[in-house]
């Protein structure tokens, strides 16, 4: 086996010089009746050739060559080639945590930079050292949030991702957290106010929005902060796509903000690994889950970083700990943070205002399309956008599949109101010619359309 | 192997240092401005006008990120990583961690172009190559485990003994009492307690046995009809195996509790034996741990998590299934779990070469032809559980949990995972347009524990090495690491104490008593290991031996390096008996010596800020 360094000669001298007649007797403890006695039923060893083989043509078949419109959640960007030439390097890939901090200030300094960059950026204090992602971050911020309050009450907005709900949900149904889910309001899209106002009431602890929203639109941070602090719960504000805050105004008067960063370089990989974040006030930092890096000094006065404040974690206060986290996101947020320093202060707002051009553009062109209308147009929006069409998604879906064109994702899902809408995303690398071709299969429905009407009227049987 | 020299000597400007131990700024401190390492493409679209477009809503003050030109990002990272101690560079004997080599090609195809690039809301007609890794892999956990049911959803440890004590905790609810209690030993690792808190439930905490094992006696008392489960990790974080395992079962599933099980030492396991079997209801694995993917410097991790059949109503949605009448890629016929039929469900050909598909390696291993014979049972009668009811149905045995008799308490002595199916590993006349597909309709499931589907790049990168290593590797890997940590037992017993002296697994654990008498603790002692060139073992853990050294060597080290870290070991505890300052004021020949962490923590300054 290629990945073991030992000889058989060497595997038997070792035996002999523990006393052992056979590896069997190191493996004598266990009961006779519960050894295996045959081969695991896995595939027989394949040589690297082979394995790569594998996965290439799983990826083949997964189909490649699409457009694609997808977003909600999980953004395409452009990834330059330093993340991975970087991130492969051996002694970042494949050392541990950093709780020895003398053998790995590497790791200790990038997650510094990582947090000063997120706090930059969101506009808050501080940040973590990362979390699993955008979801479980969500869930997290809010149970700090009744730490913080002492209160056991969340209210969310429904233009936060479904899923993320969903998993606030799972969260919160053991720790006696009922939440409020508050909606929008049908011309921007934007939260509710006025049903927001009555939500909330002096037994909520959060305030959970994202914004931008799940349909693309930027919540006004301003007035959902005044709304959940004059009732003295706190303002939790989700950010999906991090790469709307190089051009969007940060939630600056939010108390919490939780972030998934995959759209800093980080592959869309199906869904995962991902790069969840929070972020938030000086005030609140003894409350936060997940690991910190802290400046410090050596014995001789050299700068150094440590992890710290590791009396809020699990592996110190067990059952009492901030939460049952015990790892991050090191090297995804490693990726994340090549990236921020690639693109840096000016390149962070260019790439945003890029994204925001091409999704302009691809509302307004789509939008046009006859039988297709743009939804929540009255509020601004980043990079995503809402497309109400005559035709139902699924016909619209394949109709755009044989043209080798991923469309927008179907809402009536989660939104049984929207049954006939497509959440819309373009970004940085969708092109103006993919657009255009969108534009044409929406365009072709309204010509079949027409063409079946005239046949009906000439009183053929339409398909 | 020589000392290293004692003292980085005094602090220095400039690039007057070894490579490893240049200075190297913060990145925020070399920005300046107008630099530059992006050029966007030409923008094809009009351009906007962000003001008029986002109007209150425009971001007005520029955050204060780096400004920097490539070459330097790169010297940047690149001198950063030189101040990482990494696996790549010698022996982590790091206790519960399995600090194992990370295959490159691993790495390699988690980047393949249609794997690293697919959108999780891609249609599923477009992303049956990445499921059926996720087929595959569930399959290959499954056989490893011996378990029933799985999923590949938690993204690391702690998030798959979150999801596994949720699947507890809804199986008691569905038999009307959650119960309130998890009984956890005090050898158990922190996550464990900080798990059943988030769960809503109270941690009892047993008390070890004279051994460090589970104490028999003290578990009959105190499991009683409120307890949950038990959380136990075994072998247990002494690298010890519970040989009454199956009694703690019995114990536990007489009383309606279930037994669950930390994953985190499965590198002593796997081929050898298999949870599923000695009466583990539910446990969590470590893909980053046992299966080779990248520590990557404390994440991203991968936890799924195993079941027994009873537990799969309540997995987390969304269920990969495999439909069993399709006749076309993305028209799913009939949804089946492919758990409802045995693990692989309506697909005869596990592990089979599935005609026309791309899913399988040319040839799979052919194996012992009477593992087919095994005649169809239970596990191919549907439903095995009413979901209206929550009783368990179409089973010879109501209360499955017993140990012995068929059934979920000990699928070996009845059907194995591969149930009834006459031929394993298929003939090629298998199905061969069997659409995967999620499956959302799950009204027993604890719901979701986060978006999207898992850590999918994990779970090409642990494929990739279940292929590379096959059965016979597998089981040689898990001989290799408990060989090597006894190995590391025999030469150094003498001169650590052993606090238990039952035998070990894959890992042991020594304590510092000796060492201690002279003034230096197994912290010291891990610290004067580094120059040494070695990583640290895992320190004061478990909390059961006072000062304890807890060694896990792996599989992935020679003889050679087993060899120098035993002198390094055997060096030290000189040390302690002639030079004990040297110990306690180690390391000596890292960039940067002992950092003031009380500092850190009193008055923490958790990011750069421009000088004022």
């Amino acid at each position: 086996m290629r990945y073991l360094p030992k000889s058989p000669a060497e595997r038997e001298r070792m035996l002999a010089e523990i006393g052992a007649r056979s590896i069997d007797d190191l493996f004598a403890i266990i009961p006779a009746e519960y050894r295996l006695d045959r081969d695991l039923l896995v595939p027989r060893q394949q040589a690297e050739s082979e394995i790569i083989d594998y996965f290439r043509q799983a990826g083949e078949k997964n189909a490649s060559g699409y457009a694609s419109f997808l977003g909600a959640g999980a953004y395409r960007h452009y990834r330059p080639v330093i993340i991975d030439a970087l991130v492969q390097r051996g002694e970042f890939l494949t050392s541990y945590t950093p709780y020895q901090a003398e053998i790995t200030q590497g790791t200790l300094q990038a997650i510094f930079e990582f947090q000063t960059m997120i706090a930059e950026l969101t506009g808050m204090d501080l940040a973590n050292a990362s979390m699993y992602d955008g979801s479980t971050g969500a869930a997290e911020a809010v149970m700090m949030a009744v730490r913080v309050t002492g209160r056991h009450k969340a209210v969310v907005a429904a233009t936060v991702h479904p899923e993320y709900r969903e998993v606030l949900a799972t969260y919160a149904k053991h720790q006696s957290l009922p939440s409020t889910l508050v909606g929008y309001e049908r011309k921007s899209g934007r939260v509710d106010l006025a049903a927001l106002e009555a939500a909330v009431t002096e037994e909520t602890a959060a305030v959970l929005v994202q914004s931008p929203n799940f349909f693309g639109v930027v919540e006004d941070i301003p007035a959902l902060a005044e709304i959940a602090h004059r009732k003295g719960a706190l303002l939790l504000v989700s950010i999906s796509e991090a790469v709307s805050l190089g051009i969007v105004r940060p939630p600056l008067e939010a108390d919490i903000v939780t972030m998934e960063a995959q759209s800093f370089g980080v592959p869309l990989s199906y869904g995962g690994p991902f790069c969840g974040v929070i972020a938030t006030r000086e005030k609140f930092v003894r409350q936060m889950p997940g690991r910190l890096a802290g400046q410090t000094v050596d014995t001789a006065g050299n700068r150094g970083f440590v992890l710290t404040l590791a009396t809020r974690e699990q592996h110190i206060r067990r059952e009492k700990a901030t939460s049952n986290i015990c790892t991050n996101q090191a090297l995804v947020a490693l990726m994340a943070t090549v990236f921020l320093a690639v693109y840096g202060r000016e390149g962070i707002r260019e790439l945003a205002e890029h994204n925001l051009a091409k999704a302009h553009y691809a509302a307004r062109t789509l939008g046009a399309q006859p039988g297709t209308k743009q939804l929540f147009t009255g509020a601004p929006h980043f990079h995503e956008f809402v497309l109400e069409t005559e035709e139902s998604p699924a016909s619209l879906a394949e109709r755009l599949l044989k043209e080798k064109i991923v469309g927008g994702i179907a809402l009536g899902r989660w939104y049984p109101e929207l049954a006939h809408c497509t959440l819309w995303c373009a970004t940085e690398v969708t092109t103006r010619v993919q657009i255009d071709r969108a534009a044409k299969v929406l365009a072709a429905r309204l010509e079949m359309t027409e063409r079946n009407q005239a046949l009906k009227g000439q009183g053929f049987k339409t398909v | 192997m020589a000392t290293n020299s004692p003292s980085p000597g005094p602090r220095t400007t400039g690039k007057v240092r070894p490579h490893q131990t240049q200075n190297e700024a913060l990145l925020f401190e070399k920005s300046s401005p107008g630099k530059r390492a992006y050029k966007l493409p030409s923008l094809d679209v009009p351009p906007v006008n962000p003001a008029s477009l986002l109007g209150a809503a425009l971001r007005t003050q520029a955050p204060l990120l780096p400004e920097l030109s490539e070459i330097e990002i790169i010297r940047h990272f690149t001198r950063l990583s030189t101040w990482n101690y990494a696996i790549d560079l010698g022996m982590y004997p790091l206790g519960s961690c399995t600090m194992k080599y990370n295959p490159r090609v691993n790495e390699f195809v988690a980047r393949i172009e249609g794997l690293a690039d697919a959108h999780p809301y891609r249609p599923e007609s477009l992303a049956q190559g990445i499921l059926e890794i996720f087929d595959l892999l569930e399959r290959c956990l499954l056989d490893i485990t011996g378990m029933e049911a799985i999923t590949l959803q938690p993204a690391a440890g702690a998030h798959g003994e979150f999801t596994g004590i949720l699947l507890t905790r809804a199986w008691h609810e569905s038999r009307g009492n959650p119960r309130h209690k998890i009984l956890i030993p005090d050898s158990a690792h922190g996550t464990n307690p900080a798990t059943a808190a988030i769960c809503g439930y109270e941690v009892e905490n047993l008390k070890s046995n004279a051994d460090g094992g589970i104490d028999l006696e003290a578990l009959a008392r105190q499991v009683t009809g409120e307890t949950a489960a038990l959380m136990l990790t075994n072998p247990s974080t002494l690298g010890v195996f519970e040989n009454q395992i199956h009694k703690i079962a019995d114990i536990l599933h007489d009383k309606g509790a279930l037994l669950y099980m930390d994953g985190a030492n499965m590198n002593a396991l796997v081929g050898k034996v298999r949870p599923g079997d000695f009466g583990v209801d539910v446990m969590h694995l470590n893909l980053h741990k046992t299966f080779s993917t990248p520590h990557g410097g404390g994440g991203p991790g991968s936890g799924p998590v195993a079941c027994k059949r009873f537990l799969e109503p309540f997995l987390p949605i969304p269920v990969l299934v495999r439909s069993q009448m399709a006749t076309e890629v993305g028209a799913p016929g009939p949804g089946s779990p492919r758990t409802g039929l045995g693990p692989w469900g309506g697909d005869p050909s596990h592990l089979g070469t599935r005609e026309g598909t791309a899913s399988a390696p040319a040839e799979w291993e052919e194996f012992d032809a009477d593992q087919s014979e095994i005649e169809a049972g239970p596990l191919f009668r549907a439903p095995f559980f009413d979901p209206s009811t929550g009783e368990r149905v179409g089973d010879d045995d109501p209360m499955p949990l017993h140990a012995g008799a068929p059934g979920p308490g000990s699928p070996r002595t009845g059907l194995g995972p591969w149930g009834g199916d006459p031929s394993p590993l298929g003939t090629g006349e298998t199905q061969s347009k069997s659409p995967l597909h999620w499956d959302y309709n799950r009204p027993h499931s604890v719901g979701r524990v986060r978006a999207f589907y898992g850590n999918t790049g994990m779970f090409i990168r642990a494929l990739a090495y279940i292929l590379a290593n096959g059965p016979d590797g597998l089981r040689q890997t898990t001989e290799d690491a408990v060989l090597n940590a006894n190995y590391i037992r025999k030469k150094l017993e003498d001169i650590y104490e052993l606090p238990y002296n039952t035998p070990s697994m894959h890992e042991v654990v020594f304590s510092d008593r000796r060492q201690a008498a002279r003034g230096v603790k197994t912290g010291d002692i891990a610290k004067r290991l580094i120059d040494y060139g070695f990583h640290p073992y895992t320190v004061s853990f478990p909390l059961i031996v006072p000062g304890a050294l807890m060694i896990e060597p792996t599989e992935s080290e020679s003889v050679e390096e087993l060899d120098l870290f035993i002198a390094a070991m055997r060096s030290i505890a000189h040390e302690a008996e002639t030079a004990p300052e040297l110990i306690k004021n180690a390391p000596h020949s890292t960039r940067v010596s002992r950092l003031d962490e009380v500092q850190a923590a009193r008055k923490p300054i958790l990011r750069w800020k421009p000088p004022a």
